[in-house]
């Protein structure tokens, strides 16, 4: 098992969240202070710097227009751990690349990070959540196809060095790609993906030996789409092997109160609010969820998570909080559960959970918790066939 | 496939054209009237289009991804359908036929009446959308994406309640129209937002009668927006009706109505 330090880079000190209609997309930049922004982003880097001698790796990523998510370019804070830190593996999970709409820029600057960290990169292409399409301006009707046409493109130039070679796709039309630098890892960096429930994207990335990553869901969604990257390798003959991951909010404290205490900030993150409008722009999820939103049976799985509370969401797996034993027991039943995994990304820093705090609770999982489950295996066959083998 | 719906004298059926398969229902008997709907098919079960499939033929296709209409994805825009609607013209022999565009349909009939206006007699836009008159920053068109539903509803109606559906007791088939309709209107329309930047250069080229009907309310596309719109087309003619947003069809039928034939005449 292998764990990944990870915040989102919040800017929480905004008005009372009850005045605002949101806080992403349209929520001015008035509420912005620079010398804050200026503590926070050097706060969170150093926060990733402990985190490099506690022995965890990182893991960041990206959002725009939205006070949850300081980090703009993922790119960018990859780049400066590539130079900072000297141990863990650096995961940018990831880059927008259906909202980017360069796949050769990000090819690019993979390859320099990778070369920077000696090889230290992962590399994670996402589709972008659904506010995102605001800021890019993108048609939210074909992020899927993008993303797709983006990372084969990607994966390409990274592994061809012969002769330059065109390329005239749907999306992106390049006369010449020849990459320079091309990357430090041969044949690329791990690539990995993340989904909440587009099974086709699992499989393509079973089928090309992808890591599959997701994230806050409770765990018999996690099992399922777990089960089905597994069965797309094992049953349909794909090569797969790349992995999965999952990502809970995780708060480690000295006593059971101190954990709930850290935890109730950490949940901080879910009362992001977004106005409706933005959270499911058309033809962003298939055509037979949106007959269900308009029957009102489908308002997000973060709003329907929310309401249900702290203890519901600990019994689920989507936060996992307690003393070093209690969480490393969470980790292992919710491994029991999903049929094994191999990344546990860990969300250790949200919403006001200061820098103090947040490096206690660090440097308790490095501790106490780590030691507990880094034995847990790489994950094993669980379906008809491979039980088999 | 072949369906009626008799109570309201519809005949829908599927046409084939070079691949692709387009719904068309006709309605009515009379001199043909092409009629294309706006985004939302309001008009399909409005009274506008019974009284006027008394005196018409009512053609009703339904763009790509619209109805039961087929979307490829080589079709990204109101351009690629005005060509494929100007095939489905000459194959249904449609010739200096009056035609009627709704909103969203009427964008439509003017990518088409650009390229080849031998498919229609005479115009009549309805709150269109379809060309950028401002600059960067003006906000020619309120992008309906990004406005809160119930702040869209009050932009669009004059009287919001009209405008209010009940999808809870839509059977699932019709929910499905509905889904998809909305899909493939933001993968036509979504960038550039509601426009064609090439269109205002080659409005000069409709060359037939041509009608605006404007709601003096319209809070998505205003009625300044609509003069100014109308005077790139040589002779057109503006007319605003009153009490009514984006629709006026919806909102003030009976005005509407002798609007329309007044003109057609």
């Amino acid at each position: 098992m292998d764990v990944w330090h990870f915040t989102e880079m919040p800017y929480p000190h905004l008005p009372p969240l009850d005045t605002l209609s949101t806080m992403r997309v349209t929520l001015p930049s008035r509420h912005y202070d620079p010398k804050i922004g200026a503590d926070l982003y050097n706060r969170y880097l150093d926060e990733y710097m402990i985190a490099d001698d506690l022995g965890f790796h990182h893991m960041v990523n990206e959002h725009h227009q939205t006070a949850t998510c300081l980090d703009v370019a993922a790119p960018l804070s990859a780049a400066i751990l590539a130079r900072q830190t000297r141990k863990g593996r650096i995961c940018i999970l990831g880059n927008p690349v259906a909202n980017r709409g360069d796949p050769l820029r990000i090819a690019e600057e993979m390859a320099m990070i990778d070369c920077i960290s000696r090889g230290r990169l992962d590399v994670g292409f996402v589709r972008g959540v659904p506010y995102e399409i605001f800021a890019a301006n993108t048609n939210p009707t074909q992020t899927v196809e993008r993303l797709w046409e983006g990372i084969d493109l990607a994966v390409k130039a990274w592994t061809s060095h012969d002769e330059p070679f065109n390329f005239e796709g749907r999306f992106t039309r390049r006369r010449l790609v020849n990459l320079w630098p091309r990357p430090y890892q041969s044949p690329h960096p791990p690539v990995w993906i993340t989904g909440s429930s587009d099974f086709d994207s699992i499989k393509k990335a079973a089928g090309r030996g992808y890591v599959f990553a997701t994230f806050l869901q409770p765990h018999e969604k996690v099992r399922a789409l777990f089960d089905a990257y597994r069965s797309a390798y094992l049953d349909q003959g794909l090569p797969g092997g790349g992995g999965t991951a999952f990502m809970p909010l995780v708060f480690t404290g000295e006593s059971e109160e101190a954990a709930e205490a850290g935890a109730r900030e950490l949940i901080w993150y879910m009362t992001a609010k977004t106005e409706p409008q933005f959270r499911n722009p058309p033809g962003y999820v298939p055509v037979e969820l949106n007959v269900k939103a308009l029957q009102g049976a489908f308002s997000g799985r973060t709003d329907a998570m929310r309401a249900m509370g702290l203890e519901f969401q600990r019994e689920q797996g989507v936060v996992m909080y307690g003393t070093p034993d209690q969480v490393a027991k969470q980790v292992r039943r919710f491994y029991d559960r999903v049929g094994g995994f191999d990344h546990l990304l860990v969300m250790q820093q949200a919403g006001f959970l200061d820098h103090a705090r947040t490096v206690r609770s660090m440097t308790l999982f490095a501790k106490e918790v780590l030691p507990q489950i880094k034995d847990l295996a790489r994950t094993r066959p669980n379906n008809a066939k491979g039980a088999a083998e | 496939m072949h369906t009626s719906d008799t109570a309201l004298g519809k005949n829908t059926s599927l046409v084939r054209l070079y691949g692709l398969e387009l719904e068309v229902e006709r309605r009515g008997r009379g001199q043909p009237l092409l009629v294309l709907y706006g985004e939302e098919a309001l008009e399909l079960d409005a009274p506008v289009l019974v009284e006027l499939a008394k005196k018409y033929e009512l053609i009703i296709p339904s763009p790509p991804g619209f109805g039961a209409s087929e979307r490829p994805d080589w079709i990204e825009s109101p351009d690629d359908i005005a060509y494929i609607y100007l095939d489905l013209a000459q194959s249904l022999g449609l010739h200096a036929v009056p035609t009627i565009g709704f909103s969203f349909g009427g964008w439509l009939a003017l990518e088409m009446a650009t390229k080849d206006a031998s498919f229609c007699a005479k115009l009549v836009l309805v709150d269109p959308y379809g060309v950028k008159i401002g600059g960067p920053t003006d906000r020619d068109i309120v992008d309906p994406w990004n406005i809160h539903p119930t702040k869209a509803a009050g932009l669009k109606w004059f009287e919001p309640e009209k405008g209010k559906r009940d999808f809870g007791a839509m059977p699932e088939h019709e929910l499905t129209i509905v889904a998809r309709n909305n899909e493939s209107f933001a993968r036509f329309c979504w960038d550039p937002c509601l426009h064609n930047p090439k269109l205002m250069r080659r409005l000069h080229r409709v060359r037939v009668p041509t009608l605006f009907v404007w709601g003096e309310h319209d809070g998505i596309v205003s009625p300044d927006y609509g003069k100014a719109f109308s005077r790139k087309i040589p002779q057109a003619k503006f007319a605003i009706v009153g009490q009514a947003g984006h629709y006026p069809h919806l909102e003030q039928p009976t005005e509407f109505l002798t609007l329309v034939q007044d003109f057609l005449v």
